[in-house]
C-alpha cells in the first residue's frame, strides 16, 4: 500500500504542481525584473475563467490555454501600466489586480457555473514537461544568455541598465506581461485540465502560494519545479488523508507550510536574497 | 513643469486638501464609469444599474442603515490597517484577524459563565486580544527572519478560515443546529443593542470612531505615534534616531490587528449572534479595509468617510444581488477598480494645475 500511495502521490502532485509551477516561473521573471505582481491569483482565475468558457463554446482546450495566456498577459500589462509607467506603490497594485480578476471572473462566469467540460486536457500532459522544459530553458537563458543578464541587473540595479542605453521600462514591462502569460495559463490548466469545470473562486489561493514558491526557490526557475511539487503533493495529501485527519486541518496545510517553509528558508537566504531593487519603481535620472 | 494645452502642472512638495480631495472624487468616478462598460459587457444597462442602486441604497429608507452597518466592519479594519500602512507593514490580513476576534467573541459567549454585565466587556476584550495574537507571528517572522508579510498575513487568512470551518463542524458545532454547520445561538447577555429599526450595532460604531479619533491623537501628538511614522517614512534615519523598530512594529500592528479583531466580534455580538460560515461572517471587509485604509491618505477621521462610502458599495451588492442577480463579487469589480484608479492617480498629487490666461 504504501509504494502505491507514493507513486500516485507522485503523480498527483504532478499533477496540482503543474499550475503552480507555471504560475510561479512567470512571477520569477516579473520580480528578477524588479517588479512585484500580487495579482497572480486574479490573473490565475481570470485565465481558469476564459479558457472554460472558450473550450465550452469551441469545444477546443488548447484553445482556451492560449486565450487564458492571453488575458493574464492583458491582465498584467494594466498592473504593467500603473506600476511602471504611473510608479504607484506595485503592492497596492497587485493587491487591485488579484480583487478585479476575481471580481471580473466571478461576475462574468456566473453563466458557466456547474457545467460539465466534454474536451479536456489530460491533467499530467504536456503541460506539465513543458513547465518543467520551460523552467530549464527560463534557467539557462536567465544565467547563461545576454537577455537574461539584462534582466538580472534590471532588477538588481536599474540605473546602471539605463545607463548601458537599455530600455528599463520595455523590459520590465516584457518581464511582467511574460509572467501574467503564464498565471493565465496555469488557471487554464485548472478548469480544462485539472478539474474540467468552472466554479467561481476556483482558484482558491493557489496564486498567492505561487507567489510564496518563486521567494523560497531564493527566484531561481529550477528550484522553482522542487517548490511546486512540494505543494503538489501537499494539496493531494490533503486530500488523501481525510480518513485520519480532520478535512478542514489538512486544508489547512499548504498554507500553514507556506509560512513554515518562508521561515525555515529565511535564514539561508540572507545575502544572496531578492532582487536588490525589487519593489521600487524606476524614475530615470533621479537619484 | 509640464503644460498640457491651456493647464499648467506645476510640482509642489504637499498637496493641497482641496486637490487631494478633487483627485480622490475623479478617481473614485472613473472606476464607477469603468465599471458601467462592465455592466454594459454583462448585458445590464449601466445607467439602469447605477439607478437600481441608488434608489436601492440611498433613495430607500429600509436599506440606507445598512449602510452604515456595512460601515462598522470596515472602519474598524480600516483604521487599524492605515497605523500599520503608516509603519509600512503590509498587513492583508485583517481578513484572518476580524475571524480571530470573531471566534473568541464566541467562545466567550458561549462557554464562559460570566454574570450577564460583563460578558459584552469580556468579548470585546478576548476579541481584541485575539485579532492581535493572530497578526503577532507574521509580525514576528517579518522582524526576525525577514519573512515577506504579504504572504504570511495571507496565508494566515486561509488558515482562520480552516479553522472556523473545522469548530462549526466540528466540537462547536450547535445541538440546535441540526445539519446546519453552525453553533448555537449566544444568550441573550451577548447581543449587542441595535438602533431600532435597523441592524446598527451601535456599541461597536461607538468603538469604531472613538477608535478613530484616539489614533488620529495618537498618530499625530504621541511620541510612540511620532516613532510610527518616522519609521514608515524612513527605516534607515528611524534606526539612527534610537527608534526601535521591533517595538514600533509590533505596536503599530497590534493595534491593526486589535482593530480587526474588534471588527469580528461586533458580527457576532450584533448581528449573527453565533459563530457561522467564515463568508458569512466576513463579506471580505478585512480586504476592502485596505481601501478604506489607502483612499483616506493615512488619516484616522477620514478613514471614516472612505469607510462610509466602502459601506455604500457593500449594500450595493447586496441589492444589485437580489434586483439585477448579479454575484455578490460585484463589488470586487468595484473595490479593484477603485484602488487602480486611486493609485494610478496619486502622481497628479505632485503637482498644482494653473490654467494659463490665453
Amino acid at each position: 500500500m504504501i509504494p502505491e500511495l507514493i507513486l500516485t502521490t507522485i503523480v498527483r502532485a504532478l499533477a496540482v504542481g503543474t499550475p503552480l509551477l507555471w504560475a510561479s516561473l512567470g512571477e520569477i521573471y516579473a520580480e528578477r525584473s524588479g517588479v512585484v505582481n500580487l495579482g497572480v491569483e486574479g490573473m490565475m482565475i481570470l485565465g481558469a475563467f476564459l479558457a472554460f468558457a472558450v473550450a465550452h463554446t469551441t469545444g477546443n482546450p488548447i484553445l482556451g490555454l492560449a486565450m487564458a495566456g492571453i488575458v493574464g498577459g492583458l491582465a498584467a500589462l494594466i498592473h504593467a501600466f500603473v506600476s511602471i509607467t504611473l510608479r504607484a506603490n506595485q503592492y497596492v497594485s497587485g493587491l487591485a489586480l488579484a480583487m478585479l480578476g476575481l471580481g471580473l471572473a466571478g461576475v462574468l462566469g456566473r453563466a458557466y457555473e456547474g457545467i460539465p467540460l466534454l474536451n479536456t486536457v489530460p491533467e499530467v500532459s504536456g503541460l506539465t514537461f513543458l513547465g518543467v522544459l520551460l523552467a530549464a530553458a527560463m534557467w539557462f537563458v536567465l544565467h547563461h544568455t545576454r537577455p537574461g543578464l539584462i534582466l538580472r541587473s534590471t532588477g538588481e540595479s536599474p540605473a546602471t541598465v539605463d545607463a548601458l542605453g537599455i530600455d528599463v521600462t520595455r523590459v520590465r514591462y516584457v518581464a511582467v506581461v511574460f509572467g501574467g502569460i503564464l498565471a493565465g495559463v496555469a488557471g487554464g490548466f485548472l478548469s480544462v485540465a485539472y478539474r474540467p469545470s468552472w466554479t467561481e473562486g476556483m482558484t482558491g489561493g493557489m496564486g498567492w502560494i505561487a507567489i510564496a514558491i518563486a521567494i523560497f526557490a531564493g527566484w531561481d526557475p529550477l528550484k522553482a519545479v522542487w517548490g511546486a511539487l512540494f505543494f503538489g503533493a501537499l494539496y493531494y495529501l490533503s486530500f488523501r488523508l481525510q480518513t485520519w485527519v480532520t478535512p478542514e486541518a489538512l486544508r489547512m496545510m499548504p498554507f500553514a507550510f507556506t509560512i513554515l517553509v518562508l521561515a525555515v528558508t529565511a535564514r539561508n537566504r540572507r545575502g544572496q536574497g531578492a532582487p536588490e531593487a525589487l519593489g521600487i519603481p524606476y524614475t530615470s535620472g533621479a537619484r | 513643469m509640464r503644460r498640457i494645452g491651456r493647464f499648467q502642472f506645476e510640482p509642489v512638495s504637499a498637496p493641497t486638501g482641496g486637490w487631494t480631495l478633487a483627485v480622490s472624487a475623479g478617481a473614485i468616478l472613473a472606476a464607477f464609469l469603468c465599471a458601467g462598460g462592465i455592466f454594459w459587457a454583462f448585458g445590464v444597462s449601466p445607467s439602469r444599474a447605477y439607478a437600481t442602486v441608488f434608489l436601492g441604497t440611498l433613495g430607500d429608507a429600509r436599506t440606507a442603515p445598512e449602510i452604515v452597518r456595512q460601515t462598522i466592519p470596515l472602519l474598524l479594519c480600516g483604521v487599524g490597517l492605515l497605523v500599520a500602512f503608516r509603519a509600512q507593514f503590509w498587513n492583508i490580513g485583517a481578513e484572518g484577524q476580524l475571524l480571530a476576534g470573531a471566534v473568541a467573541a464566541a467562545g466567550v459567549g458561549l462557554f464562559l459563565p460570566l454574570p450577564p454585565s460583563l460578558t459584552i466587556p469580556a468579548m470585546f476584550l478576548a476579541g481584541c486580544v485575539a485579532g492581535a495574537a493572530w497578526g503577532l507571528l507574521p509580525t514576528l517572522l517579518r522582524l526576525r527572519l525577514e519573512v515577506n508579510e504579504v504572504i504570511s498575513t495571507l496565508m494566515m487568512n486561509y488558515i482562520a478560515i480552516f479553522a472556523v470551518e473545522w469548530l462549526i463542524h466540528g466540537p462547536w458545532k450547535g445541538q440546535e443546529s441540526r445539519g446546519f454547520a453552525y453553533t448555537d445561538s449566544l444568550p441573550q447577555a451577548a447581543w449587542l443593542g441595535l438602533i431600532p429599526g435597523t441592524r446598527i450595532h451601535w456599541a461597536t460604531l461607538a468603538v469604531g470612531l472613538i477608535l478613530a479619533g484616539g489614533l488620529a491623537f495618537f498618530l499625530g501628538r504621541t511620541i510612540l505615534g511620532f516613532q510610527i511614522r518616522a519609521l514608515g517614512q524612513n527605516p534607515a534615519a528611524a534606526r539612527y534616531a534610537g527608534i526601535d523598530p521591533l517595538r514600533t512594529t509590533v505596536v503599530a500592528m497590534m493595534i491593526s490587528a486589535g482593530a480587526a479583531g474588534l471588527a469580528g466580534v461586533g458580527e457576532v455580538a450584533g448581528i449573527h449572534h453565533k459563530l457561522l460560515a467564515p463568508e458569512q461572517i466576513s463579506l471580505g471587509y478585512g480586504y476592502a479595509g485596505i481601501i478604506v485604509a489607502w483612499l483616506a491618505r493615512g488619516s484616522p477621521p477620514a478613514s471614516i468617510l472612505t469607510a462610509l462610502l466602502l459601506g455604500l458599495i457593500f449594500t450595493s451588492g447586496d441589492v444589485m444581488k437580489v434586483t439585477l442577480q448579479m454575484p455578490f463579487r460585484v463589488t470586487d469589480i468595484f473595490n479593484g477598480l477603485i484602488l487602480f484608479f486611486l493609485i494610478g492617480s496619486e502622481r497628479l498629487l505632485q503637482y498644482r494645475v494653473r490654467v494659463r490666461k490665453p
